[in-house]
């Protein structure tokens, strides 16, 4: 059964595929760009594991800002991390802390997002398959990051920047944000971060972001139990 | 250019630093029971963080310093519309075949 749940993982993510490529790569020219040699590139990509983060630090560091303000920054914009953490814990929380350390490690964006998908999808999941899947879904963009990182810091200039490969990030987010809209209170949460990011824009980065997200959490709560009080006064 | 030390420094504490933001709920609460109010505030999570990282990416991108893009808010729309109706595989060939369309006809 747990293999089965891994390859499901493998499989349910390989879109994914599709983003991870063209954003590790960018990092990998950018970096090269800024004057990193491959070691530092591959150090970074390895160690961090978070792209937004890294080009925020890489940024930093070019513009001669101290250690200490780069890595607030890139932390801050790791903040989003801790409420992924959260949210896997009724799923997963389970595993022995080995598990749960190497879970923490390969933690990104599209891991959680399609793994709780899944977990939501599919309650009668077992818990172990639960572990199962996460690593099936890292399993396949692991080595794609790793691997175009490399790529990118190799070929370099090679890649001509109008292919706008960028824009790979958004376009990424956004195709693991839409399958989510899965209920009236989550697209009204949505909106909300929507709104929330443009009158929080001038936030240091990464605080902006976690308060939009905060305030989006509250009104797509809310919108639940008002829907729940009313589903209850309808009923018969 | 980016001198050795201050890269290691930073690259470190970084790497500490997001491992710890990354472990801290899973790894110190781990089979704890969480409360109720509190698991009905993380089914908001994917759509609280997401949308906001994204808004500003697709209003001010970096790569035409911080200018709006009419192109970029057009193919971040037919993204959203293709994942949201149809696949995530065909978002992603959407969004990137929208902005490319969009740029060669302006």
């Amino acid at each position: 059964m747990r293999r089965a749940a891994f390859w499901q993982g493998y499989r349910d993510c390989a879109p994914f595929i599709a983003v991870v490529v063209p954003f590790s790569m960018l990092f990998g020219v950018v970096a090269r760009d800024a004057g990193l040699d491959i070691l530092q590139v591959m150090a970074m990509s390895v160690l961090v594991i978070a792209g937004a983060s890294q080009f925020t630090a890489l940024a930093l560091l070019q513009e001669q800002a101290p250690v200490f303000v780069a890595l607030a920054a890139a932390l801050a914009v790791n903040l989003r991390m801790a409420l992924y953490s959260a949210a896997l814990v009724p799923h997963v929380g389970h595993a022995p802390l080995g598990t749960r350390a190497l879970m923490a490690y390969l933690m990104v964006d599209q891991a959680y997002a399609v793994a709780v998908k899944t977990y939501e999808d599919q309650p009668r999941m077992s818990r172990d398959d639960k572990v199962a899947y996460y690593f099936g879904v890292m399993a396949l963009i692991c080595p794609f990051w790793y691997g175009c990182t490399l790529l990118g810091a190799v070929i370099g200039e090679a890649i001509p920047p109008q292919l706008s490969l960028d824009f790979a990030a958004p376009v990424c987010f956004i195709a693991i944000t839409a399958p989510l809209l899965r209920s009236l209170p989550h697209i009204l949460a949505a909106a909300v971060s929507v709104l929330c990011a443009i009158l929080f824009a001038g936030f240091p980065s990464g605080l902006g972001l976690i308060a939009a997200a905060i305030v989006a959490m509250l009104v797509g709560a809310q919108a639940e139990l008002a829907l729940r009080r009313r589903n209850l006064r309808s009923a018969p | 250019m980016i001198d050795t030390p201050t890269f290691w420094t930073l690259t470190a504490l970084l790497g500490i630093g997001t491992f710890l933001v990354r472990f801290s709920f899973l790894g110190f609460l781990g089979g704890r029971q969480l409360p109720d109010w509190f698991v009905l505030h993380l089914k908001y999570v994917g759509v609280g963080v997401l949308p906001a990282m994204v808004t500003p990416l697709v209003l001010w991108p970096a790569a035409t310093g911080g200018e709006t893009d009419p192109a970029r808010i057009i193919a971040a729309l037919a993204t959203f519309f293709v994942a949201f109706r149809l696949s995530v595989a065909g978002a992603l060939v959407a969004g990137m075949g929208t902005l490319y369309l969009m740029q060669s006809l302006f």
